[in-house]
This record gives structure tokens, sequence and C-alpha cells, in this order.
């Protein structure tokens, strides 16, 4: 299972790249796409909707099952990956490629884990 | 096989019309169709075989078991049809005076009667046309109750366990609430402090399913109620998993509002596109005054139909699927009392009996006792073989059975979710059991073989993804 080592995690396995102090990129795992399988749909928040730390932020969905997306930290949205949009199956192809929004204006986080700890999640739910 | 249009043969017809005796009309230019209406011509013979040809492609219940976990696919009995066919439910118009459509009140009065004793609850309205309509209208009760005591811009969210299914949070949505999502405890029940946590002042409900979706029946459920109603909250009870309990424990007991039921899973009326549903939602006495109009009364001059005093409005045209209801009806009063409660436990004897004897070949979700319905989880033949639940299932349908639900609940992996149902004989039970015991056989044996499966049905593997990443949905026609 890819996990790359410079993003953060956290356990509802999204992914997060610091790109300013106060402004983050964030993704779906490795992990989670393979377990969702093939992503059919992505149904992504508008810029300028605000984003709550621990709760669903948007949602996607895939063969098996539609899934919430749960934001990691809380603020604003400032950008989606619109190219998702008509091409969901960019996540399964490259989930660390295929960002899928930007939330800025942080003021609050879930907790948030390293690589080696999100291993260890990921060793203990197998 | 073929389409209608691709059978098509210049000169068949199923219609010999006689000539016309006028010797011709005019029309207006721009009126007059430029070419001929694109229709197959077909003779009755061809019409005929075409349809029961597709009739049998498909597996219904009808044909074969039907183990769809949540679902509740038990047989239709045939007299429910016939008695949906008299002429006095067919002949029927929703606006001719109340005082010549009698029957057919006193119809919907006895099936409210008798659902409201079921589930035990005041009042129940036939308008929602299907399961997920009735906890729509179920949740605009709630609403219109806590807008009416002042409370409605205060009790903004509703709590679902992760359980749930998906119409749970999706009707709660719709009605404008904010989910607030609860995790199970390791029993595969309502975690009791979760729940604590989640409730207060912003509470408006909790929905729940009970026996819920890994078929385990709570046994904290009063104390569920009573946190969620000392919050000043409603406890709306999910009606999909009633099939378990009719006759043997109600919602109302159990200290629920709301119900919905759907009359297509418990109360053996055809699911689907041949229904259609029925979703009756049905409520305790201080929230009947909201429920949609038209509520049939039975005055001293025979039956009424009356708009509760707060009436939330119509939710659907008239009295929803009337004919359905008819066949519920029929449904209950043919196995009446003793039997409702003898199907009941029957669907739990089946569920268990199923379980028990696939354990030792299959890992179990949940080790106890379940009610109607179970789930196993092939999270360990994913990693041991790299066959997931979708290849079980798709292998189970060479055994001639519909496959159980996949994927479902969320909460187990790799899930397969079965619900026997009363109405299959211990013969087809063994029949099925043998069929998953062979899957896993040749599960072990050969994995890859597993992963071509189906091999014995019309189509085989359908690509999935495509159909639902570009989905092609009219008829594509190759040249005309």
């Amino acid at each position: 299972m890819n996990v790359p080592r410079e993003l953060k995690y956290v356990k509802t396995h999204e992914w997060l790249n610091y790109l300013q102090a106060d402004k983050v990129r964030i993704g779906i795992s490795d992990y989670a796409q393979e377990a969702l399988g093939d992503i059919v749909f992505i149904n992504l928040p508008a810029v300028g909707d605000p984003a709550t730390a621990g709760e669903p932020l948007f949602d996607l969905e895939s063969v098996k099952a539609v899934e919430d997306i749960i934001s990691p930290v809380t603020g604003e949205v400032t950008a989606i990956n619109e190219k998702l949009l008509d091409h969901p199956e960019l996540i399964n192809a490259d989930p660390y490629e295929a960002w899928l929004v930007e939330i800025g204006e942080i003021s609050g986080s879930e907790e948030l884990l390293s690589a080696a700890e999100y291993e260890a999640l990921l060793a203990e739910e197998e | 096989m073929k389409l209608l249009f691709e059978r098509s043969r210049e000169g068949h017809s199923a219609q010999h019309l006689p000539q016309t005796q006028l010797s011709g009309y005019s029309l207006p230019e721009q009126l007059r169709r430029c070419r001929e209406l694109r229709l197959p011509a077909l003779a009755e013979t061809e019409i005929s075989r075409h349809y029961t040809e597709l009739s049998q492609q498909v597996h219904g219940v009808n044909s074969g078991f039907y183990p769809l976990g949540s679902c509740t696919m038990k047989y239709n009995p045939k007299i429910d049809e016939q008695i949906a066919s008299l002429p006095g439910f067919t002949g029927i118009h929703p606006l001719q005076p109340v005082s010549t459509a009698q029957g057919c009140l006193e119809v919907l009065d006895r099936a409210g009667q008798a659902l409201c004793e079921i589930t035990g609850m005041d009042a129940m309205s036939f308008q929602p046309a299907a399961g997920a309509h009735g906890e729509f209208t179920g949740l605009l009760l709630i609403k219109a109750y806590h807008q009416a005591r002042g409370e409605g811009e205060q009790r903004t969210k509703v709590i679902v366990p992760d359980s749930a299914h998906g119409t749970n949070p999706a009707t709660a949505t719709m009605c404008g609430y904010t989910i607030v999502n609860i995790a199970s405890n390791a029993a595969g029940g309502v975690d009791l402090d979760a729940l604590r946590r989640a409730v207060g002042a912003d509470t408006a409900a909790l929905m729940l399913t009970n026996p819920n979706t890994v078929g385990i029946f709570d046994p904290n459920i009063l104390e569920i109620t009573r946190i969620v109603h000392e919050a000043g909250g409603q406890c709306y009870y999910d009606g999909a998993n009633m099939n378990a309990i009719m006759g043997l424990a109600r919602p109302g007991d159990m200290g629920f509002d709301v119900v919905h039921l759907n009359i297509h899973k418990t109360f053996a009326t055809p699911h689907g596109g041949g229904g259609p549903g029925s979703g009756p939602c049905g409520c305790k006495a201080h929230l009947a005054p909201f429920l949609p109009a038209d509520q049939v009364t039975e005055a001293a001059d025979g039956y009424r139909l009356e708009r509760p005093a707060q009436s939330i409005g119509r939710v659907k045209a008239f009295f929803g699927n009337f004919l359905v209801v008819v066949k519920a009806l029929t449904y209950i009063i043919s196995l009446g009392a003793e039997g409702i409660v003898e199907a009941a436990e029957t669907a739990v004897l089946n569920a268990n009996y199923m379980k028990k004897r696939l354990s030792p070949y299959y890992h179990m979700a949940y080790d106890d006792f379940c009610m109607h319905e179970f789930v196993l989880s092939l999270a360990g033949e994913k990693s041991r073989f790299d066959v997931s639940a979708l290849d079980v299932a798709k292998a189970l349908m060479d055994h001639g059975m519909h496959p159980p639900t996949m994927y479902f609940p969320l909460i187990v992996p790799e899930a397969l979710m079965i619900e026997p149902t009363e109405t299959e004989s211990k013969d087809t039970l063994d029949e099925a059991i043998e069929a998953f015991i062979a899957v896993q056989r040749q599960l072990q044996a050969d994995a890859a073989s597993l992963r071509q499966a189906p091999q014995a049905t019309p189509v085989r593997r359908l690509d999935e993804t495509q159909a639902a990443r570009r989905p092609v949905l009219t008829y594509q026609e190759k040249e005309l």
C-alpha cells in the first residue's frame, strides 16, 4: 500500500498536504481508493463552502457504495479539482495526484497522523 | 437477444384493420408527418415470444431463491393479485363521491387498523409511494411537530447510526436537517455513550432500524428511545426490518413516535418495477394532527375523508398506491394474528439455520443469534485469495439463485448479507447452503475460476464501472 512520507493522514483515510500553514490540499489514501473500488461519481463542494473538522464535507460514489468524505480541518473551501467531475477514475489511477479540494483559513483540525502512524493504523485494520 | 426494433420486418402486423370507407383527408402541410412513424412491425406471435424470452432472462421470486438481505424478498401469494383485480377495486375513480366508494375506504381503514396494531401506532397514512417516501413523510411530521411547539429553529440535527440504510441520512437531508452519525458498538448495536454525547437541545430526531442492518435486535432499545426523548427529540423507526418482529414486538412499545413500513417487504406485495411500492407512515397520537391529507375516518353514516387539523398537506395524489394496500390487507387477513407471528418466527428461524450451518465455512460478522438476516465477511478470503464478495456473489448465480446483498452494511468489509425469509422451505435452504459451501470449496481450490463467474447466466460479467460512468440510457438506433 502506497503511503507517501511527506503527507499527513487522518484515521478516516484522507491525506493532507499543507501548502501553507493555514492552507491544505486534501485527497483520499491509496487504501481508501482500493477499499472503495472503481469510483464513478464525485460530488464536490463549492468554493467558499465552510468545512468543519470531523464532519462530512462532500461524498463520492463507487461501484460499491456512496461514501462521505470527512473534512480533516475546519476552514473554507478555496479550490476544487474540477477535472475529477468528468474523470473520477483519476482518483483510482493515482489517489495522491488526484487531490479533491483545497481548504484555507484553517482554524482547527482532526488528529493528524504521520505516514508511519497511518501505516500502523492500516496494519491494525487488516 | 434481439430487441423489438431489430425483429421488425416490413409488412408484419398484429392488427388487421378494415379498409377505410373514406376517400381521403386533407391536413395542412405543416401538420403532416414527413416520415413514417418509428414503430416496429411485428406479428402477435413475435411480440409474445419476445416478452416471454425477456421474462426468462431474469430471476425473480417466482423462479428461485432470492436471499437479498434487507429487501425481504418473500413470495407474493397469488390470492393477493386475485383480490386486487376485483372490479370494485380497479373500476373506481379517486374523485367519485365517497358515498359510492365505501368499500375502498373500508380497505384503507381496516388496513390502517391492522398496521397500527402491528406497529403500536395510533394513526396511519397510506399516501407515501414507497419506503423512502414514507421516511420523508415521517420526518416532515416530526419537523411540523417541533415547529408547532416553537422549537423548529432550534432542533436542526438528526442522529443516524453508521449501520443505517443510506435512505435515512438522505431523508433527513431532504428535510433540511444536519446529520449526526454515531458509531456502532462491538455487538453491532447503538453505542449508548456516543448517543448520550450526540443528543441535546438541537436534536430533532433519532432514526433507527431495529433489528438493524446487521440483523441484531438492540437490547438497549428502551434506554435508547428514553435518552432521545429526554433531550426533547423524537424517535423514528425505519420499518425495513419489521418482518423479523411483526406480531412479536411493536415499535410503539419500544418508544418510537413515527414508523414507516415497506409493504412490499413485510406484507408480501411485489417489489420494484412490478410493484409499485407502498410505504405507509404511522405515528403516535401527538403527531396525528400533522398527517398528510386525507385520512379516512369512520362516522355514523359511513367512512369519510378528513384533512387533519395541522396537516403537512399531500405527499402524493389521492391515497397512494391503493391496490398495493388491497394486496397487503389480503395478506394480513389470510395469515391472521397467529400467521403473522408464525411468519416472523419462521423468518428468524430460517436465518439462524442458514447462519449456523454456514458458520464453519464463512466468517460471520457477528457471532450471536441473528434476527431475520445475517452478515458474513469475505475480508479474509479477499486478503488470502484475492477473491471478493463480488466474486462470491457472481459464483452463487451459477447455482441458480439470486446473490445476497453485497457491500452492505458499510461497517462490515467485503460484506454479504443474507435474508432467506419465511417463505422458503428447508429443502430450498439446504440447497442454498450446499451452493455456498460449493463456492467456498471452489474458492479454496481454484480462486481464479471464481473471478470468471458467472458462467451459466444469459450475460456474464458486465462492466459495472462503465455502466455507472458512461451509461447508455436509450435505444441506440443502428440505422433508419
